[in-house]
């Protein structure tokens, strides 16, 4: 079934063993759009990002990429080259540096030269302010930045599209302002982005769309200001009531 | 004793030499045969992995002297007549490898599962995340037992000289039972192995450094 969307989702389900961890997700994703997945811990967000580039095979539901049905596709590494993916623990390779960690896929995937990949891992570098790190290897480098080495990776490879999972989580708190700061820029330059994040602030302005997600299921999706100020399910208005509570609605 | 070495070192460095040769094949073909029987353990498929386990436990389980006999003496009854090196060599790869393959597959399980998560992430084959980013790191972290496997070769090697293979061990025999010095022969031979080892392991140690990930 075509699809005139980038990326849709329809009745994605999940489960873990007996645990049913995602009942029946849909909700679809244009170009250019912010997307930002909300919800209590272990209620399946990360299971989604995970479903959608089959790092975790979805149980049921379909996914289509353009009009790609990329649940069933037979070249799930094709698909993968399209669509980057933010981990929460970085994900960096511990053994090549910040610009070897970009290069690798650009040379081995993509079968780029190097002298072109080096070239480009620098561009991306210098997108997210390390182009003085580019020969630093990760465990040089603070969680900050190791995350900045992950979004330029996901960028050099030229996605249609970025899932970010919690990017933010792992950080110290002083540390989540320089990464939520690259995505925020990326969000303005029209970069697709699908987001699972704990950063409510982030959330209310960059988003264009805000998806709140309970055990499973989604309760409630809209404009986030409307979700923040006046939304139609109370557990919305509790939920993000507590965790802008915890984390701040700041810019930071 | 340093008079016997200077009497005889032709023959004692002749010896040093197969010695050596036959350390640095097994140990180095040794680790290619480890790597498959690794990653088959590990990443293979049911029939895959159990051949594997099975082939390891035959061989961590017989003697090295029994496999070389086997392989000297018996094959011969296959129609299959090996000279005493090749043979040697050949045990020597495969109890290498089977041991390798150990110490490899802990180093592999030691390298957190999200390294091949994140390789796949970017559109790397399974075999390709392997290769490129799972074995270079499982390989560096293996550096200070495989040290010690090339250790134990070089002197494991000495067992070639039952089956007659003329390495050190065999020279230094065949001297001693020329001039009746047992003692100082022999001592001689040790001290070899001894400054051998020695060497060897200054080698590993300053690749391991060079290697190693800040």
């Amino acid at each position: 079934m075509p699809t005139k969307h980038l990326l849709k989702i329809e009745d994605l389900h999940h489960s873990f063993g007996e645990e049913e961890v995602l009942k029946g997700i849909s909700f679809s994703l244009d170009k250019g759009e912010t997307k930002v997945i909300v919800g209590p811990s272990g209620t399946g967000k990360s299971t989604i990002l995970n479903n959608i580039i089959r790092l975790v095979p979805p149980k049921k539901g379909k996914i289509y990429l353009e009009d790609i049905e990329i649940t069933s596709a037979k070249k799930i590494n094709e698909i993968r080259q399209q669509i980057g993916f933010v981990f929460q623990d970085f994900g960096l390779f511990n053994h090549l540096t910040a610009k070897g960690n970009i290069m690798i896929g650009l040379t081995k995937v993509k079968k780029m030269n190097k002298k072109e990949a080096e070239e480009l891992a620098m561009l991306e570098l210098d997108r997210v302010g390390l182009k003085e790190y580019a020969n630093s290897y990760p465990s040089q480098l603070s969680g900050g930045q190791k995350q900045r080495v992950g979004i330029a990776r996901a960028l050099a490879m030229q996605p249609k599209l970025i899932l970010f999972d919690e990017p933010t989580s792992s950080l110290d708190p002083e540390l989540t302002g320089e990464v939520l700061k690259v995505m925020r820029n990326l969000a303005e330059e029209g970069m697709t982005m699908l987001v699972v994040t704990h950063e409510m602030g982030f959330a209310r302005s960059v988003a264009d769309e805000l998806i709140f997600m309970e055990a499973g299921n989604i309760v409630e999706q809209g404009n986030p200001e409307k979700l923040f100020t006046d939304p139609d399910h109370q557990r919305t208005r509790e939920f993000l009531f507590q965790l802008t509570d915890l984390y701040g609605a700041g810019e930071n | 004793m340093l008079d016997i070495f200077m009497e005889y070192y032709p023959l004692f460095l002749s010896g040093l030499g197969v010695t050596v040769f036959v350390t640095l094949i097994s140990c180095s073909l040794g680790t290619v045969l480890g790597t498959f029987l690794a990653l088959g353990k590990i990443y293979g498929n049911k029939f895959v992995s159990a051949v594997v386990r099975i082939i390891i436990s035959i061989i961590r389980g017989t003697p090295l002297l029994v496999q070389l006999f086997i392989i000297y003496y018996g094959l011969p009854s296959w129609g299959i007549n090996l000279d005493p090196i090749t043979a040697a060599i050949i045990s020597f790869i495969i109890n290498s490898g089977v041991y390798q393959a150990e110490y490899l597959r802990g180093s592999i399980q030691s390298i957190s599962g999200s390294q091949l998560k994140a390789a796949q992430s970017i559109g790397m084959t399974k075999w390709q995340g392997i290769r490129h980013i799972i074995l270079p790191q499982a390989f560096r972290r293996v550096i200070p037992s495989w040290t010690n496997e090339f250790i134990y070769m070089i002197k494991y090697s000495s067992l070639a000289y039952v089956i007659g293979a003329r390495e050190l061990m065999t020279e230094g025999k065949l001297i001693a039972s020329r001039n009746y010095q047992f003692f100082d022969v022999y001592l001689v031979v040790a001290l070899i192995y001894l400054i051998v080892i020695i060497f060897f392991v200054a080698i590993f140690n300053r690749i391991e450094k060079k290697v190693a990930i800040p």
